[in-house]
């Protein structure tokens, strides 16, 4: 057992590091979700897969290098180490990708990927729908069988990214009908979210910036070669993008290892030596983070990679939360300071963070659906009636 | 990197497993608290013939270590099966005396540690002069050896007795101030370093004993909210329970990987170790306690008795938090984890 990267590892590593100590902007971009910032972001994604860095754990052949998962979890680390942008195109890299990886045809897969990776479409999540949250097997938008394809019609809501996004990745009904089950007879499909019929409207999120959007369909054609898995098969492929909205590959671990970094520079720098009650949640924050790395390690090594997104999820969201409320609370009262201020010290970006943490728990599954998960299908508890 | 156990780590914890749980651990502990040891020091025979107490222990001295790795697999299954002694202490005074032989005093290591690994002679330490360390002794009574480090001057001694025996909120573990003479058996600051280095490796394998409690309190618990029906239906099924004990299992699941961090950096002699070690003990502390509340809460009035078995690890969960390091005593020195 034990925690050593090889030589080619290591120098993995190290043209990782150089190569964003060069490219990584100087001044943090504009929030992406803002017109300007996600252009921005947009841009940093084409720089990003310029350097063939924007998806490495993919097939060379789509923009990728093909790397391990540990070289994933490396690359994540200095990614974030670096003080690099956040992704605009993570939930289709994230999701999408794996799920056409797993489940599409390989022209899906050579049509689809390159794009996503250099940031040409930016995909957003079409899952949610006013009357189907947490019970999303519950779904209501449909797909008719048309000619050549289907027609997508209904409401999807809490769509991130679609206010400023390309496509998006959605699930609809396409088979009802007596005997079958809510979640038998879904479909998986992708549409461009400027077709005819589709109207997007954006949502203001807590601090009221458009971060996630309405999606309006109305008879929207979608040719068959856009439709994931088989027609029917929807839920299957679906519980296996939520594998991945839950597990590592969403939230990677260096992304929380460089926020503790940076809380532990933070609490040196503004903390009261003396109040210990707050460097205890500093350091528990720490340690949460290490955990997670070292979590992340064992899965590289056969662990528990993929059976548990539900606990994962849990622990990411949770751990995001403190770290940003640690934060803020250290940062006295310019703690409630929404963005940076010429007449403030540097914020540091943790208020954006904040607000962007304090969604982990209910998106992706709300965090009561991931316990009943793990208490369900981990501890063997008996299934019930979710009440 | 490989941060997995391999196929022969993974089969000597099953086969202590196997061994513990044939072993009636429950009676032993109670015997145990009442001050017979019989019982218990005959499960302890076996854990010294299965290498346990050698797993620390240098090979120059009749060990097999030190095994960090492995020592977390023993603890681990030590703590599930609850069993009595004083095995964190055990390996406090290998690592004490291993480290007196390499700063070039090898006399108590050749005297002492040989006969600790095959169960000749049982220790115990109390290095109240070090970070976590406590003035008690655990189980002074049943020991040949016991090791005191007080700090101030940097002496070491060998106890000549003990104070009356005090009980801990855990009865099978039995605390006494150790009384000791004028004479240091040794003296200087390789005591004082040793005496550090001991205490994390005690910090480190009360860790894995506590996560293992912990693990021992989630599955009894399962079992029970399995099976106990109120309303019509196994009490398992409603979600207040069912969330409650999957926070406890998010818990030790993130803390395993502490564990076996901290068993990485002792194997590689990292200066960061002390850290890793803190934030394993700070994480399975936390993580056991919450385990042990729940299955109280979810066991309901049975679980409060000292007649039901729970108790055995309730009781142990307190005791190992306030052992070798308190929760806050390991936060203080985790800030250093990433730097």
């Amino acid at each position: 057992m034990d925690l050593d990267l090889t030589p080619e590892q290591e120098a993995f590593r190290s043209e990782a590091r150089a190569w964003l100590a060069g490219h990584v902007p100087r001044a943090p971009l504009p929030s992406l979700e803002t017109e300007e910032g996600f252009a921005e972001h947009r841009a940093w994604e084409r720089t990003l897969h310029a350097g063939r860095w924007s998806a490495v754990d993919w097939p060379a052949a789509y923009g990728g290098r093909g790397c391990s998962f540990l070289e994933w979890l490396v690359f994540e680390e200095e990614y974030w180490a670096a003080g690099a942008p956040a992704r605009v195109s993570q939930n289709g890299i994230g999701l999408l990708a794996p799920t056409l990886l797993g489940h599409g045809t390989e022209e899906q897969r050579a049509r689809i990927l390159p794009a996503m990776a250099s940031g040409e479409t930016v995909w957003a999540q079409a899952w949610s729908e006013p009357e189907a949250g947490s019970d999303l097997a519950s779904l209501r938008s449909v797909a008719v069988r048309t000619a050549g394809g289907w027609l997508l019609s209904g409401q999807k809501t809490w769509s991130s990214r679609a206010a400023f996004a390309d496509r998006a990745f959605g699930l609809f009904r396409s088979h009802a009908g007596a005997g079958r089950r809510p979640h038998e007879g879904l479909t998986c499909a992708l549409f461009a979210l400027d077709a005819e019929g589709v109207q997007v409207r954006p949502i203001g999120r807590l601090d009221g910036r458009p971060a996630f959007a309405e999606i309006f369909l109305d008879e929207v054609f979608v040719p068959d070669r856009d439709v994931v898995g088989t027609p029917g098969d929807g839920w299957r492929v679906a519980m296996s993008t939520a594998g991945s909205e839950r597990g590592l590959a969403l939230r990677s671990p260096g992304r929380y290892v460089a926020a503790a970094r940076r809380l532990v520079a933070l609490w040196r720098a503004a903390a009261d030596p003396g109040d210990t009650a707050l460097r205890d949640r500093v350091a528990d924050a720490v340690v949460r983070a290490r955990a997670y790395q070292l979590y992340g390690y064992a899965c590289a090594a056969g662990g528990p990679r993929g059976a548990e997104p539900s606990l994962t999820k849990l622990f990411w969201s949770e751990l995001d939360l403190a770290l940003h409320e640690t934060a803020l609370d250290l940062l006295g009262p310019y703690g409630e300071l929404a963005g940076p201020a010429g007449d403030a010290p540097a914020h540091g970006g943790w208020a954006e963070g904040y607000v962007f943490a304090l969604a982990g728990p209910v998106y992706a599954g709300t965090n009561e659906i991931q316990r009943d998960i793990v208490a369900e299908r981990l501890l063997g508890l008996p299934k019930g009636r979710r009440a | 990197m490989k941060f997995a156990l391999d196929d022969e780590q993974l089969e000597f914890g099953r086969t202590l497993g196997r061994m513990l749980g044939a072993a009636d651990t429950p009676s032993s502990v109670r015997a145990w608290a009442r001050g017979d040891h019989g019982p218990g020091l005959a499960v302890w025979e076996r854990l010294a013939r299965a290498g346990v107490f050698g797993l620390a222990v240098p090979e120059a001295f009749g060990g097999a270590g030190p095994l960090p790795v492995e020592v977390a697999v023993a603890f681990t299954e030590l703590g599930r099966y609850a069993v009595p002694g004083p095995a964190v202490e055990t390996v406090a005074v290998s690592v004490l005396l291993a480290r007196l032989a390499e700063a070039g005093r090898p006399v108590l290591a050749e005297a002492w540690l040989p006969r600790v690994c095959d169960g000749g002679a049982r220790v115990t330490a109390a290095l109240p002069g070090a970070p976590g360390g406590s003035p008690y002794a655990l189980d002074a009574d049943v020991c040949d050896g016991v090791f005191v480090a007080a700090g101030g001057p940097d002496d070491l001694f060998l106890a000549t007795g003990h104070g009356p025996v005090q009980p801990s909120l855990d009865p099978a573990r039995r605390l006494a101030l150790p009384r000791c003479g004028a004479e240091p058996v040794a003296a200087g600051r390789a005591v004082r370093e040793a005496a550090r280095h001991a205490a994390d490796w005690a910090a480190f394998a009360a860790a894995a004993q506590v996560l293992g409690v912990g693990l021992a309190l989630l599955e009894r618990t399962v079992g029970y909210v399995r099976q106990r029906k109120q309303f019509g239906v196994p009490v398992g099924a409603f979600q207040a329970v069912k969330h409650r004990l999957a926070d406890v299992r998010v818990g030790l699941e993130f803390a395993g990987p502490l564990v076996y961090g901290a068993a990485v950096a002792l194997a590689a002699g990292a200066p960061g170790a002390r850290a890793e070690v803190a934030a394993a003990k700070a994480a399975a502390s936390d993580a056991a306690y919450a385990a042990a509340r729940a299955a109280l809460q979810l066991h309901g009035a049975i679980g409060y008795t000292a007649e039901y078995d729970l108790s055995l690890w309730l009781g142990k969960a307190r005791a190992l938090r306030s052992a070798w390091g308190t929760p806050a005593d390991c936060r203080a020195r985790t800030l250093d984890l990433f730097s």
